[in-house]
C-alpha cells in the first residue's frame, strides 16, 4: 500500500510539474491559452492597471457612468455597467478569481490480468489523461492487449482535441493510431464522450480509417454503489464495422461485444483493487471470418486489477 | 518557537494581541489566541467585555505549524499573529480604527483582510483585484475608517485559500451609547473548519470527483429499504428523476467530515472549549461560521436560545432550540443557564458527517453529554425545486405541467413587455425575471422553472426533531430603518452552477466570463431578486451595503444581512440602498464556489 501511494503521489507531482511547465514555457503556452479559452464574454480580458496606484487615493473619477434612473419606460432593465470599449473592471493587476485552471487527469480505467477459460492469459490496459480547462481538453488515451508467450497484440494510441458542448457532454476530434495488429493502422476519430442520463459513463467513437472504411464503438460503464466502499460496475461494448476489413478478421456488421462486470473495493476514490468476469465474442460475419480459421469466437476471463485515478 | 525572528515590544505585543491579554509570550507559541483558549490552559479574560476596545490593531500574517486532534501536520497555517483564529477585534462604535495588516507570507502573490459586514469606503473592504491591489509580500496595508455599526462581525483573508488555512476571526463593535442586550457573559464562538489534505488538494479532488469526500452515499440496500418504507414506484421515481439530471440528492457541501475537522474557537471537538459561568446569568453567544464550505445547525441541549442579533443587526428577540448557520452569517444568542451543570454546544455539520462542540459549564474541566449526529438527510425532488420530475415519472406528468405552464404564461405575460421593449411601467414587484440560459449552456445544469419564496422553511433535514427551529422568517430588525421604503428599480440574478464539471456561475456565467460588473445606482432602492437554480444551498455575501430581506415584516422591521443562506429552488427579494460608490464585490461564500465563477463584481455608480 505504502509502494502505490509513493507512486501515485509521485506520478501526481510529475504530472503537476509538467503542469507548471506547459503553463511558463514559450512553446506551450499558447496551447494552454488556447486550452483556457472560455466559451464567451469578455474571457479574462479585464485590464490591468498600468500604475500602481496609491491604495488609498480618492476613487477616480470618470470611470463609472451612471443609467438614468428609473428606466425610460419600455427599457429593459439595465443590469451591467458598460465601460468603453475594451476596458473591464479595474483589477488593480491581480485576479480575484482563478476560476480558469489549468487542470490535468489521468485514470487508469482498466489495468488487469485476464484469465480466460481456454487457458490463455492476458494483461490489458485502458488508460485515458487529459489536460486543459472547463471548455477544451486535451485528451491521451491509450488501450491494449499482452498475451502471454506472444507479447503485445493489440496497441492503441488516441489523441483528442475535446470541447464541452453541453452540460455533461463533450465533443472530441482526434487521431488514432493501431501500432498493433500488423499493419499499423491510422484514424481519425470523432467522439462523443459524457455522461448519459442516469448516471451511464458512455464514450461513443466514429472511425474512418486510412481507406476510408468507417466503424463505430460503444462504451458504457455503470456505477452500483452496495457500499461507501464496494461498487460494482457492469460495463459494455460493442464495435460496429461499415466496411469489412479482412486483413484484420472484420466483417460488416456487429463486430464485437463485450460484457463484464466489476467489483471493486475503493481503498480511497483514487484507488480501487477489482475483481470481475468478462465476456466477450466476436459476433456476425466476425465470427465467421474466425470460425472458418479454425478460431474461436468467444471467450470467458476472469479478472483481476485495480482502477486508478489522480 | 518559530515566530522568534522579531522581538516585539511589550506594547506591539498588547496591540496584536489584545490588551486583555497579560500573559507571557507562550501565547504567541500557541496555535490558539488566548482569548479562544479554555479557562485553566491561559490566564486570559474569557469574556469578550474584558478584552477591549481598542482602536488600532497590528495584524501580522505568517506561516505557522497547526494540528488538529489526531492528524498529522500536514498542511501550515496561515495564521495572523501566529494563532488561529486570529485576534478578537474589539472596536467601539463611532471611532476611527486603524487596523494595520502585514504580510509576511513571503510565497504569495498577496495577502488581504476582508472586514466582514462592515460598510467601510470602497479602498477598506480588502478584496484583492477589485478594491484594491493586495497586500504584496513584506508590506503593510493601513485600513482605517469610521465605524458607523456596531454588533458582532468578523474578518477574513480575502486572497485565495488563506482563509481556509486560518485567516479569520471575530470582530466585536460595541454600540456608542452602551449594549442594549444585557448580558453577564459574553463570548465569541467561531466554528470553522480545517483541512488536512490542503485546499488546493481538496479542491481538485471535489472537482475531479463530487463525491470524492462523501461517504454517506446512497447505495443499492437503500434503495431497497427506502422501496419498502415509501413505496417502490415513489422511491423509483425518485431516483429516476435525479438521476435524469445526473444530480446526487446527499451531496451537501462537497467536503465533508471524512476530511474537515470542526473547530469550535479553534478547539476541535476533543479539546472541548469551554465557557464559564454562574447559575443565573445571561450568557450571550455570539455565534460566527468563519468556516470555508460547512454549515451547521446549532442547538444547546437543555437550553432555550434567544435569539437576539444576526449578522450585526439587532433582531426582535425570538426564542429557538435550534437555528442553521450558513457560511459567513452570524448570530447572536443569549442562554440563561439556571443549574449548576454543564451543557454542550453542539454544531452539527448539515450533511452531518460530523460536528463542532464545546461546554457551557459552570466549572472547568466539566463535560456534558455529546449528542448523537441525527442520519444524514436526503434532498427530495421537491426541495430542489424540481417537483415535475417526481410527476413525470409518477405518470401525472401531463397534469402538472399543464398547471405548471399556465403559472409560466402569467410570468412571462408580466415581463414581456418589459424584455422586448413593448411599453410598461418598470419597475415593478412583478417577481423575478424568468431564467433562460442558453441552450445546452455548459454551465447550468438545472433551471428551476418554477421558484418559491421558503423563508418560512427549516431547510433540508431540520423541522422534525419536535422543537423549534430558526427561520428566515421570524426576523425581524429591533433597528432604525435608515432607507426610504420605496422601489426605484428590479433586478435578477440568477444562480447557477454545474457540480459535475464543479463550475459555479451567476446568470451562466462564471467570473471571468461575465461581460463586466453589475450596476446598481447610488443611492437607489434595489429590489434584488435572487433565484438559486441549484440543487446546493448558498451563502450569498454582498459587500459594502446591507440586503434587507423582505419576508413579509413591515418596511420598518426587514431584517439586515450581509449573507443570505439561499436555499434550493428558493427565489428572494430583498432591498437594497447603494450606499459607497465603487466596485464591490458579490459572491458565494462557499471558498472553492467562489473559486470556481460563483463571483461578480457590482459597480455602484
Amino acid at each position: 500500500m505504502l509502494f502505490v501511494s509513493f507512486v501515485v503521489n509521485t506520478l501526481t507531482e510529475i504530472f503537476q510539474f509538467i503542469v507548471n511547465l506547459m503553463k511558463f514555457h514559450v512553446l506551450t503556452a499558447p496551447l494552454v491559452a488556447l486550452l483556457l479559452t472560455t466559451s464567451g464574454g469578455r474571457a479574462a480580458d479585464y485590464t490591468i492597471h498600468p500604475e500602481d496606484r496609491d491604495l488609498t487615493a480618492p476613487l477616480p473619477d470618470g470611470i463609472y457612468h451612471s443609467p438614468p434612473l428609473p428606466p425610460p419606460e419600455g427599457e429593459p432593465i439595465r443590469k451591467y455597467a458598460e465601460d468603453g470599449p475594451g476596458t473591464g473592471p479595474e483589477n488593480f493587476g491581480v485576479s480575484v478569481i482563478h476560476d480558469n485552471r489549468l487542470k490535468y487527469y489521468f485514470r487508469a480505467d482498466r489495468l488487469e490480468y485476464r484469465w480466460n477459460n481456454d487457458g490463455d492469459e492476458k494483461a490489458l490496459w485502458d488508460v485515458q489523461g487529459w489536460i486543459g480547462g472547463d471548455y477544451n481538453k486535451l485528451w491521451l488515451e491509450s488501450e491494449g492487449e499482452w498475451k502471454r508467450d506472444k507479447g503485445v497484440e493489440a496497441a492503441q494510441l488516441e489523441v483528442f482535441y475535446a470541447r464541452s458542448i453541453a452540460t455533461f457532454w463533450d465533443l472530441r476530434f482526434g487521431l488514432r493510431q493501431d501500432f498493433e495488429p500488423k499493419p499499423e493502422r491510422t484514424f481519425g476519430v470523432l467522439s462523443l464522450q459524457g455522461l448519459a442520463p442516469y448516471f451511464f459513463e458512455t464514450e461513443f467513437n466514429i472511425y474512418v480509417d486510412d481507406e476510408a472504411r468507417v466503424s463505430f464503438n460503444l462504451e458504457v460503464e455503470f456505477d452500483i454503489r452496495l457500499s461507501q466502499r464496494w461498487v460494482l460496475q457492469p460495463r459494455f461494448e460493442t464495435d460496429l464495422a461499415v466496411q469489412e476489413a479482412r486483413e484484420y478478421d472484420i466483417g460488416t456488421g456487429f463486430t464485437n461485444v463485450e460484457l463484464g462486470v466489476r467489483l471493486r473495493y475503493e481503498i480511497s476514490r483514487k484507488f480501487a483493487p477489482y475483481i470481475g468476469v468478462s465476456w466477450e465474442s466476436a459476433v456476425g460475419e466476425t465470427a465467421n471470418i474466425i470460425k472458418s480459421k479454425g478460431g474461436d469466437p468467444g471467450s470467458t476471463s476472469f479478472v483481476a486489477g485495480i482502477h486508478f485515478w489522480f | 518557537m518559530e515566530n522568534e525572528q522579531t522581538i516585539i515590544s511589550r506594547r506591539r505585543f498588547l496591540r496584536q494581541f489584545g490588551a486583555g491579554v497579560f500573559t507571557t509570550a507562550i501565547a504567541s507559541a500557541l496555535p490558539i489566541p488566548a482569548w479562544a483558549l479554555p479557562r485553566g490552559r491561559s490566564a486570559n479574560p474569557a469574556s469578550v467585555t474584558e478584552s477591549g476596545p481598542l482602536d488600532r490593531y497590528d495584524f501580522e500574517i505568517d506561516y505557522m505549524p497547526f494540528v488538529v486532534h489526531g492528524q498529522k501536520q500536514r498542511v501550515r497555517a496561515t495564521a495572523i499573529n501566529g494563532t488561529v483564529p486570529g485576534p478578537l477585534v474589539h472596536l467601539r462604535e463611532g471611532e476611527h480604527v486603524k487596523l494595520y495588516v502585514t504580510n509576511r507570507l513571503m510565497d504569495t502573490d498577496h495577502s488581504s483582510i476582508h472586514w466582514h459586514g462592515i460598510l467601510v469606503p470602497f479602498a477598506m473592504d480588502g478584496v484583492p483585484g477589485v478594491n484594491f491591489k493586495g497586500i504584496p509580500p513584506g508590506r503593510t496595508y493601513h485600513y482605517n475608517y469610521t465605524l458607523k455599526q456596531a454588533g458582532t462581525y468578523w474578518y477574513h483573508s480575502h486572497s485565495k485559500f488563506q482563509e481556509q488555512t486560518g485567516m479569520y476571526g471575530a470582530m466585536v463593535i460595541e454600540p456608542k451609547g452602551g449594549d442594549p442586550i444585557k448580558a453577564h457573559r459574553d463570548y465569541v464562538v467561531v466554528l470553522s473548519d480545517w483541512t488536512e489534505d490542503g485546499p488546493e488538494a481538496a479542491l481538485r479532488n471535489i472537482t475531479m470527483d463530487e463525491g470524492y469526500y462523501n461517504f454517506q452515499q446512497r447505495t443499492l440496500f437503500d434503495f431497497f429499504r427506502d422501496a419498502g418504507k415509501h413505496g417502490f414506484d415513489e422511491v423509483l421515481a425518485d431516483r429516476l428523476g435525479f438521476g435524469e439530471m445526473r444530480m446526487s440528492p446527499v451531496d451537501f457541501n462537497s467536503i465533508t467530515g471524512f476530511e474537515y475537522t470542526y473547530l469550535m474557537n479553534g478547539h476541535d471537538p476533543a479539546a472541548n472549549w469551554t465557557g464559564i459561568f454562574n447559575p443565573g446569568e445571561t450568557v450571550r453567544l455570539r455565534v460566527i461560521n468563519a468556516s470555508a464550505m460547512s454549515t451547521y445547525d446549532v442547538r444547546i441541549p437543555g437550553l432555550d436560545l434567544q435569539v437576539v442579533m444576526v449578522d450585526g443587526k439587532r433582531v426582535k428577540p425570538v426564542g429557538c432550540d435550534e437555528f442553521r448557520i450558513g457560511v459567513a452569517e452570524t448570530y447572536d444568542v443569549l442562554v440563561r443557564p439556571r443549574e449548576d451543570k454543564p451543557y454542550t454546544i453542539f454544531a452539527e455539520s448539515q450533511d452531518r458527517s460530523g460536528y463542532a462542540r464545546g461546554t457551557l459549564s459552570p466549572r472547568p474541566g466539566l463535560e456534558a453529554e455529546v449528542p448523537k449526529l441525527r442520519p444524514r438527510p436526503v434532498r427530495t425532488l421537491e426541495d430542489i425545486g424540481m417537483g415535475l420530475m417526481d410527476d413525470k415519472y409518477l405518470g401525472r406528468k401531463a397534469e402538472a405541467k399543464k398547471m405548471m405552464m399556465a403559472k409560466m404564461e402569467k410570468m412571462e405575460a408580466k415581463w414581456k413587455p418589459r424584455t422586448h421593449a413593448l411599453g410598461s411601467k418598470a419597475p415593478g414587484p412583478i417577481g423575478p425575471e424568468p431564467f433562460k440560459p442558453d441552450k445546452h449552456k455548459v454551465n447550468v445544469a438545472m433551471v428551476v422553472k418554477m421558484p418559491r419564496y421558503r423563508y418560512h422553511e427549516p431547510g433540508v433535514g431540520l423541522g422534525e426533531d419536535g422543537w423549534k427551529v430558526l427561520t428566515y422568517a421570524d426576523l425581524a430588525s429591533a433597528e432604525a430603518q435608515p432607507y426610504p421604503a420605496r422601489v426605484d428599480r428590479e433586478m435578477t440574478i440568477n444562480i447557477t452552477a454545474n457540480m459535475g464539471r464543479f463550475m459555479f456561475s451567476l446568470d451562466g456565467k462564471k467570473y471571468t466570463e461575465q461581460p463586466g460588473p453589475y450596476l446598481f445606482q447610488f443611492r437607489e432602492r434595489l429590489r434584488l431578486w435572487m433565484v438559486n437554480h441549484t440543487m446546493m444551498e448558498h451563502p450569498m455575501h454582498l459587500h459594502g451595503m446591507w440586503m434587507q430581506i423582505e419576508n413579509n415584516h413591515p418596511h420598518d422591521s426587514i431584517p439586515f444581512k450581509h449573507t443570505y443562506l439561499i436555499k434550493p429552488g428558493e427565489k428572494i427579494s430583498m432591498l437594497i440602498t447603494p450606499i459607497e460608490k465603487g466596485d464591490w464585490a458579490y459572491h458565494c461564500h462557499l471558498l472553492y464556489h467562489m473559486e470556481a465563477g460563483m463571483f461578480q463584481v457590482i459597480r455602484v455608480a
